[in-house]
C-alpha cells in the first residue's frame, strides 16, 4: 500500500543521500531517463553500492532499469541481488517485454536464491494502453504505473494539466489495476512551483479511482500525499461505522444515522482505517 | 596509458580519476580531510582490492561523498580506463 | 579555572556560571555622557580626528547597521593607517566582509585589540590565523549594551553612521540615500563613549522624529556618501526551496503548534537564514488557520514580518536592525513597526528586556554537543566564521528555544560530543529538530511530557549522534592549538569560552 512514489535521479549523490527523508511512501531509483546515457554504469554502481552498504535505506525501494531493448538492460537487473529492492518499474511496458524481463528474473532469482522480485509496469505507449488488462494479469505485476508524458508523444497530442486528453489512459489503468486487485499509480506532474496544478491534477486522477501518483520533486509530496489519503472526514466516518460494528454484534446489517450499513460498508471502513493507521494519521 | 574518470564535484559527490601508474599511489583532496582523510584512503584502498588493481594513481577530489559513493565512483572510474584502450 | 560548562578560562577572567547568574548581581552603570559643547559640523573624518585628539591606544566604536555597504569603518581605517595610529583598540558592533581595511591595520598592528558581536570574511580569517596582537572580545548584542554601560568596555570616540541628521545634531537611519532603517546598536555608543561624532550625507533642518538624540552628539562629519545602499541592505532574502529545508521548517511549525505556543498574544522571534524564513511562512499558515494573532515579533526584521504585521497578525514589531528595504520602509512608515535599542532587546539587566518577553525563538547553529551546548561562532575546525549575535541573548529568555538544522552538512555531523567553541550554554537549548527526527532537552520535562504522544520522532541527542556517525563515518576530533587568540564573554560579562587559534 502507498500513495507517493518519488523519483530520484540514480547519479545524483544529494539526492540518494536523503532517499529515507523524503515525504514519500516509496523512493523510484532512475536508472533511465534522467541518467545520461554516458552516466548509466555510474549512476548503476552508485545506486548498488548505496542499497548494499548505506546505513539508511527507504522503507519501500522501487528500481527504473533501463528498456529491455538498451546495452544496460541486464546490468541493471542484477541490482535485485542487493536484496534490498521491492519493485522493479519497467519501462515501455508491452507484453513482450513482460516476458522477457521476467526470463531473465526468474534466472538471476534460482541462481542466487532470491524472493520473488516484483514489478511495476510502466505504461507509456498506446499500444501498452490496449494491452493492459494482460498486463495488469501478469503473475509479477503488482502496480502499473501511468507515463502521460511519453504516451502523449505517441499520440502526437499536448499534454494539458486538464487532463481530458487522458482520461481514457487513466481510466483504462484504473480499471485494469481494480479488477486484479493491484495498484493504480496516476502520472507525475511536472509543474514543480505551481501548487494549484499539482492540486487539480492529483484530484482528476483521484476521484477517477487512482489509488496513488508518482512525484518528479520532493516538494511535490505534501499535496500528493494528503490528496491520496483518507480524510479526517473519511476517518471519522469509518471510526464510527466500526465503533457501530462492535455495538451491533452477528448483525449482516443495521442501520447507522439513517444509513444502511451492510457488508461492503464495513470493508469500506476498514480499509480507510488501515490506510489512516499505515500512514500515521489516527 | 589509460585514464577513467568518473563523478563530479556537486555537493556530496567526489570526482575521481584513476590512471595507469608505476605502484600504486592515492591522492586526496576533499573539504571535510581534516576529519574523514584516513576514512576516504582506506575506502579506496578496499576498492582497489576489490577490483584486484593495483599499479594505478587514484585522484579524489571530494566535496563531502559518502563512503559507499567515493566506492562507486572509483569502480566506474576503474571500468571506464580498462575500457578506454 | 574550568567554568560550569567545562571550559578553560585564564585565573584573571571571570568564569561563566550560570545563564541567570546576572541575578545575583546589581546593575552597575557609568555616568551618561554631558556634552560640553555645541555640535560641530565638519567635513572629514580627518578633521574629526584632530579636533578630538584621537591617538594610539585609543578605543574607536561602530554600528553594523550599513552591513556590508558600510563606508564609515573604511574610511576611519585609512586615517588610522595614515596617521600611523598604534594599538588601537576597535569596537564595532559586527565585522563584515567588505571591512577590508581593518584587515591591513591588523596585521600591522595598528589594531591590536578587537571588541565585536559577529565577523565574517577576511577578518576573521586572519584572527583565526593568529595575526591579531591582543585579543578578540566577542559578546552578544545584549552583553555589549551591558559591556559599555557598566564601563567594562570602555570607549574613547564612537563613530556612528547616521543617514540623516539635522542641524541640531538628532539623527535617524529610516530615510535617506543610505537608509539602513533602527539604529538599536548605535545607542548605547551614543549614551556612553566618552566622544560621540555622527557621520552622514544628508543633513536637513530639523527631523521632527528621531531616535538619535543630539543631546549625546559632539560633532557632525558630512560625506558625500556613508555607504553603498546596495551592500547596505539585501534585496530581499528568498525562502528556501531546498525540499530537507523546507521539511525542517515545516517540522518546527508543526512542533510549535503541538506544544501550544502559536496562541494569542504570543511572541516569536527567529534568525533570518533562508530556512528560518521558511519557517515563518509555516507559522504564518497556523496562526491564519486559527484566528491567531500575536502581540509582537522581534529580532532583525525581514519583508515576512512587515507582512505579517500589516495583515494584522501582529499587534507589533520590535526591531533592533532592518535586513531588508521593505523593513526599512516599514519602520519609518508604521507606528506599530517600533525600533529597540540592544539593551532593551538582550541586556541582561534591562528592566524586561524584549529577549525575556519571547514565547519561542528558532535559531541556527553550527554545532551542538550532548549537553545541548550550541556553537555559532566558529565553524568545526576552530575558525571563526561569525558570533553569537543575538543568539545567546534570546535563546536565555524564550520560553521554548529551537535549534533547526540538518542532521549532517557535506558529511560533517552536526552533533558532537563537545562543541569547539561554546556560544549558547545548553541549560538554554530546549529542542533540536533536524531532518531525521527532534531531541528534547531532557532539562525540560514539561516539553517531553507535552509531546509524549507526539507523531514526531523524537530521540535522545545521543541517538542521533550515532545515528548521524552510521551514516557519515565517526569523523576524527580535532584538537585544539594552545594560543588563544580571544574569548566569548558571555551576556553577564562571564566567560563562557576561550577562542583559539586555528591548525588550519
Amino acid at each position: 500500500m502507498f500513495r507517493s512514489l518519488l523519483f530520484i535521479p540514480g547519479n545524483n549523490p544529494s539526492m540518494i543521500q536523503n532517499a529515507d527523508v523524503y515525504l514519500s511512501d516509496g523512493i523510484i531509483f532512475d536508472l533511465e531517463d534522467s541518467v545520461d546515457i554516458n552516466e548509466k554504469d555510474n549512476a548503476r554502481n552508485l545506486v548498488r553500492n548505496y542499497l548494499s552498504e548505506g546505513h539508511t535505506n527507504p522503507s519501500l525501494v522501487v528500481l527504473r532499469i533501463n528498456p529491455i531493448d538498451t546495452p544496460f538492460f541486464e546490468n541493471d537487473i542484477e541490482l535485485i541481488v542487493t536484496k534490498k529492492i521491492n519493485y522493479i518499474l519497467l519501462p515501455k511496458t508491452s507484453m513482450d517485454a513482460l516476458n522477457i524481463l521476467n526470463d531473465y528474473l526468474t534466472q538471476l532469482e534460482q541462481k542466487y536464491d532470491l524472493e520473488k522480485t516484483k514489478v511495476i509496469a510502466l505504461v507509456e505507449s498506446a499500444q501498452s494502453i490496449i494491452q493492459i488488462n494482460k498486463i495488469a494479469k501478469n503473475a509479477r505485476v503488482e502496480a502499473i504505473l501511468l507515463g502521460a508524458e511519453d504516451l502523449c508523444n505517441d499520440l502526437e497530442i499536448d499534454r494539458t494539466n486538464k487532463g481530458t486528453e487522458i482520461l481514457f489512459a487513466r481510466s483504462k489503468v484504473v480499471y485494469a489495476c481494480a479488477s486484479n486487485n493491484i495498484i493504480s499509480i496516476d502520472t507525475p506532474n511536472v509543474y514543480i512551483e505551481n501548487e494549484e496544478f499539482l492540486r487539480t491534477d492529483c484530484l482528476n486522477a483521484k476521484n477517477i479511482g487512482m489509488k496513488a501518483k508518482s512525484a518528479i520533486h520532493p516538494n511535490q509530496l505534501e499535496s500528493i500525499n494528503k490528496i491520496f489519503s483518507p480524510t479526517q472526514k473519511e476517518i471519522d466516518w469509518a471510526k464510527r461505522v466500526l465503533e457501530a460494528v462492535e455495538t451491533n454484534p452477528g448483525k449482516g446489517a443495521f442501520s447507522l444515522g439513517g444509513k444502511m450499513i451492510d457488508k461492503p460498508i464495513v470493508l469500506k471502513a476498514t480499509k480507510i482505517i488501515d490506510k489512516a493507521k499505515k500512514y500515521n494519521l489516527l | 596509458m589509460r585514464v577513467g574518470t568518473a563523478g563530479s564535484k556537486e555537493s556530496n559527490d567526489c570526482f575521481v580519476t584513476v590512471e595507469d601508474a608505476k605502484d600504486t599511489k592515492i591522492i586526496i583532496d576533499s573539504i571535510v580531510g581534516a576529519f574523514f582523510y584516513d576514512q576516504i584512503k582506506e575506502t579506496i584502498e578496499n576498492t582497489l582490492k576489490e577490483l584486484n588493481i593495483d599499479h594505478v594513481t587514484v585522484t579524489v577530489v571530494d566535496k563531502g561523498a559518502l563512503d559507499y559513493t567515493i566506492k562507486s565512483r572509483v569502480i566506474s572510474a576503474v571500468k571506464r580506463m580498462k575500457t578506454n584502450v | 579555572m574550568i567554568n560550569a560548562v567545562n571550559r578553560f578560562i585564564p585565573d584573571n577572567l571571570k568564569p561563566f556560571k550560570a545563564s541567570d547568574d546576572y541575578k545575583n548581581f546589581s546593575r552597575r552603570l557609568i555616568d551618561k555622557k554631558q556634552k560640553q559643547s555645541k555640535t560641530v559640523f565638519l567635513n572629514s573624518i580627518e578633521e574629526a580626528f584632530d579636533l578630538f585628539e584621537i591617538q594610539s591606544n585609543q578605543c574607536l566604536s561602530f554600528h553594523h547597521h550599513l552591513r556590508n555597504g558600510d563606508y564609515v569603518i573604511q574610511n576611519v581605517c585609512e586615517v588610522i593607517q595614515n596617521r600611523k595610529l598604534i594599538n588601537m583598540h576597535l569596537a564595532p558592533s559586527s565585522i563584515f566582509p567588505s571591512y577590508t581595511n581593518l584587515v591591513d591595520l591588523i596585521k600591522n598592528h595598528n589594531v591590536t585589540n578587537v571588541h565585536t558581536n559577529y565577523v565574517n570574511g577576511e577578518v576573521a580569517k586572519i584572527i583565526s590565523q593568529g595575526h591579531l596582537k591582543g585579543k578578540l572580545i566577542m559578546n552578544t548584542h545584549g552583553g555589549r549594551a551591558r559591556a559599555i554601560e557598566s564601563g567594562d568596555l570602555k570607549i574613547d570616540v564612537a563613530f556612528l553612521a547616521c543617514p540623516v541628521v539635522d542641524k541640531n545634531g538628532n539623527g535617524t537611519g529610516s530615510f535617506g540615500k543610505s537608509a539602513c532603517g533602527t539604529l538599536g546598536y548605535a545607542i548605547s555608543d551614543l549614551h556612553y563613549a566618552r566622544k560621540v561624532i555622527l557621520v552622514s550625507d544628508t543633513i536637513v533642518d530639523q527631523l521632527d522624529d528621531f531616535q538619535i538624540d543630539g543631546n549625546y552628539v559632539d560633532a557632525i562629519v558630512q560625506l558625500n556618501s556613508i555607504g553603498d545602499s546596495k551592500g547596505i541592505v539585501s534585496g530581499t532574502t528568498q525562502l528556501t526551496k531546498d525540499p530537507i529545508g523546507l521539511k525542517i521548517a515545516k517540522d518546527c511549525a508543526n512542533l510549535l503548534d503541538e506544544l501550544g505556543v502559536i496562541k494569542q498574544e504570543f511572541s516569536m522571534q527567529t534568525g533570518a537564514g533562508k530556512t528560518s524564513l521558511a519557517v515563518v511562512k509555516y507559522v504564518m499558515e497556523i496562526m491564519k488557520k486559527n484566528s491567531v494573532v500575536g502581540s509582537f515579533a522581534s529580532g532583525g526584521i525581514t519583508k515576512s514580518y512587515v507582512d505579517m504585521l500589516n495583515e494584522g497578525l501582529f499587534k507589533a514589531l520590535y526591531d533592533v536592525q532592518c535586513f531588508d528595504l521593505e523593513a526599512i520602509k516599514s519602520y519609518h512608515k508604521n507606528i506599530n513597526h517600533k525600533a529597540m535599542t540592544a539593551s532593551e532587546y538582550g541586556n541582561p539587566f534591562e528592566n524586561n528586556p524584549i529577549s525575556n518577553q519571547l514565547s519561542f525563538v528558532v535559531l541556527g547553529a553550527t554545532e551542538i554537543d550532548l549537553d545541548f551546548n550550541v556553537n555559532v561562532t566558529t565553524d568545526s575546525l576552530g575558525s571563526l566564521i561569525g558570533g553569537s549575535g543575538g543568539h545567546a541573548d534570546i535563546a536565555y529568555g524564550a520560553g521554548v528555544t529551537i535549534i533547526i538544522s540538518p542532521l549532517i552538512k557535506a558529511r560533517l555531523p552536526l552533533i558532537k560530543d563537545r562543541v569547539m567553541t561554546v556560544t549558547t550554554p545548553g541549560t538554554d537549548i530546549d529542542i533540536l529538530v533536524t531532518e531525521r527526527g527532534i531531541a528534547i532537552n531532557p532539562r525540560r520535562p514539561d516539553l517531553i511530557e507535552k509531546l509524549k504522544n507526539s507523531r514526531f520522532p523524537r530521540f535522545s541527542i545521543n541517538d542521533l549522534y550515532k545515528l548521524s556517525h552510521t551514516i557519515t563515518g565517526v569523523p576524527r576530533r580535532i584538537e585544539k592549538t594552545d594560543e588563544i587568540v580571544g574569548f566569548v564573554e558571555y551576556r553577564d560579562g562571564t566567560f563562557i569560552d576561550c577562542i583559539y587559534k586555528s591548525k588550519f
